[in-house]
């Protein structure tokens, strides 16, 4: 309940949601009204979500990959969706959003959804319903960092790393934020994920590549992106998607979710144009993968501020990440030399970093965001100890869980003649393509 | 009686062929072949990442041609075929040592 009140205190678009949020603890006494509208659209967020994952994701992965693995990759996607979605009604959604134990995670209450009934309610919606769109927010997560290990993983070692991962780098970063951990306390902006989906998902990412090693041929040799049209069937699948993510979050349906999804869309556009524009002036063409990533940057990018700022913010998100992120691309892996292969990092890492830190600026009245509760310089220092400690914990449990399951899968990678292969029949004995 | 292989580029088997059949080549057959020549280096570039193509996508076509006719068509192609970069491909003439259209039983010159 907690975690909702701030949820909604901390956006200040909306004259109705504030007024709710005021309400909120008043209203926490008494069995709170049920809003059939706010359910209606949590219910419609929690399957665009998903669609984002499955098969949003799913394409705009396979989409990168070369032909001999665009299976594994939809397939990495699809049981990671399923691995999440039951470790989320095991203990995760009771991790992330049962009372705080010291502000640093939640206890185990709500094991197995635990009183999480049909009646039992979260604001002005049932609980169940806000358990599993937070459900579609856990599988999307762990799905983003197939980008950084895509043909060369083993499947037992990749299912290990991302449920491990789930619980005990997802679900802590998402009590800290939302579900009234000390970030929360210290007030952080957060709208739908910056810190808790992006960045975090990023910075594993950019560990595990690191540790898991380059593909083959890596970086001149590997096989260009084998369907750019698939990639941006994905992207479009996504774009889609976040209206429900960002709009959803909003947890109402009100001129804030409203606002939400407006100042989504525009980043996004915006992004994609900015990275259109630089691949134009660099290498004299504009490539669809190109837009089709500058899309995700700019989605990605917005995320946390979406609930906070308006269209004139993000046009200024969408601007800045189209560009910083493109140049990410290329220093993660030539002058990094990291193999993080469809540029997670690059992409989530560095745009939710964006995001979380540019809201402390674009939030404020003057760019019309909806103002913030604090003085800007005091905000982004609350946002860069956001920052640093989602990265830091991040990488240091990514890192311990890695080197744990490399010593139970005996090496995290197939072998050679496998990766030649390719994941598809080597993995899993099928084709994507049977020419 | 010889046969004539040419690798040229996939845009190129149209205007090759209106031209193969107008001097008078009756049959030929084309197929998608992947082409490795030390001019050809190729580099396609997605989201600012460089990939180095090793192996071209083209096109090779054979068309059994009489004797005289063979200078005829490698021209032909060659005039078709050229854009004058490096990668337009090439042409092989071979001896054949029989032909026989199958439908006909023709043997010789009189199956091409």
């Amino acid at each position: 309940m907690k975690s909702l009140g701030i949820r909604l205190l901390g956006k200040g678009l909306g004259g109705g949601a504030a007024a709710l949020a005021l309400a909120l603890p008043a209203a926490a006494q008494d069995a709170p009204a049920l809003n059939s509208g706010d359910t209606a659209w949590i219910i419609v967020a929690t399957a665009l979500v998903l669609m984002m994952t499955l098969p949003g994701l799913a394409m705009f992965y396979a989409g990168l990959v070369r032909s001999q693995a665009v299976l594994s990759v939809v397939m990495q996607c699809f049981a990671i969706a399923c691995l999440a979605s039951v470790l989320w009604l095991l203990v995760g959604y009771s991790l992330a959003f049962d009372a705080t134990v010291g502000g640093i995670v939640g206890g185990f209450g709500k094991v197995l959804f635990e009183g999480v009934t049909a009646d039992a309610m979260q604001g002005s919606i049932p609980e169940i319903v806000f358990a599993v769109f937070q459900m579609t927010f856990a599988v999307i997560t762990p799905a983003l960092i197939v980008g950084a290990y895509v043909e060369r993983i083993k499947f037992p070692a990749m299912l290990m790393i991302s449920g491990v991962w789930l619980l005990l780098v997802y679900a802590p970063v998402c009590h800290w934020v939302w579900g009234g951990g000390w970030l929360a306390d210290l007030g952080v902006l957060d709208f739908a994920g910056g810190l808790v989906v992006h960045l975090s998902a990023g910075v594993s990412a950019l560990v595990i590549a690191a540790m898991l090693g380059s593909r083959r041929g890596f970086p001149n040799q590997v096989h260009p992106p084998h369907s750019p049209g698939m990639t941006a069937v994905g992207a479009g699948l996504l774009w889609v998607g976040w209206f429900g993510f960002n709009g959803g979050s909003q947890l109402a349906a009100d001129g804030g979710a409203g606002m939400a999804i407006a100042v989504t869309h525009i980043s996004a556009a915006t992004a994609a144009l900015v990275w259109g524009a630089i691949e134009w002036i660099k290498f004299g063409k504009t490539s669809l993968v190109g837009v089709a990533t500058g899309v995700i940057a700019g989605l990605a990018t917005v995320t946390p501020a979406s609930g906070f700022i308006g269209p004139l913010g993000a046009l200024i998100l969408g601007a800045v990440s189209g560009a910083i992120c493109f140049f990410f691309t290329e220093i993660v892996k030539e002058k990094w030399n990291i193999d993080d292969s469809l540029d997670v990092f690059a992409v989530h890492g560095v745009g939710g970093l964006i995001g979380v830190v540019l809201v402390s600026v674009v939030a404020d009245v003057a760019f019309g965001g909806g103002g913030l509760e604090m003085s800007m310089a005091r905000q982004l220092g609350v946002q860069t100890v956001g920052v640093v400690a989602t990265a830091v914990w991040s990488a240091v449990i990514t890192f311990i869980v890695v080197k744990v399951v490399e010593a139970l899968t005996g090496g995290l990678r197939v072998d050679e003649e496998d990766e030649l292969v390719g994941l598809d029949l080597a993995t899993h004995g099928e084709r994507g393509y049977d020419l | 009686m010889k046969l004539v292989k040419a690798v040229i580029r996939p845009h190129k088997l149209d205007p090759v062929h209106e031209a193969l059949v107008a001097i008078g080549v009756a049959s030929l057959t084309a197929g998608e072949v992947k082409a490795f020549d030390r001019q050809m280096q190729h580099a396609e570039i997605h989201r600012g990442t460089q990939y180095s193509i090793a192996f071209m996508p083209m096109v090779e076509i054979e068309a059994a041609v009489a004797d005289d006719m063979v200078e005829k068509a490698v021209e032909t192609i060659r005039e078709k075929a050229v854009t004058g970069a490096p990668g337009d491909g090439g042409i092989l003439v071979c001896d054949i040592a029989g032909a026989m259209r199958i439908h006909t039983q023709e043997t010789g010159d009189s199956a091409l």
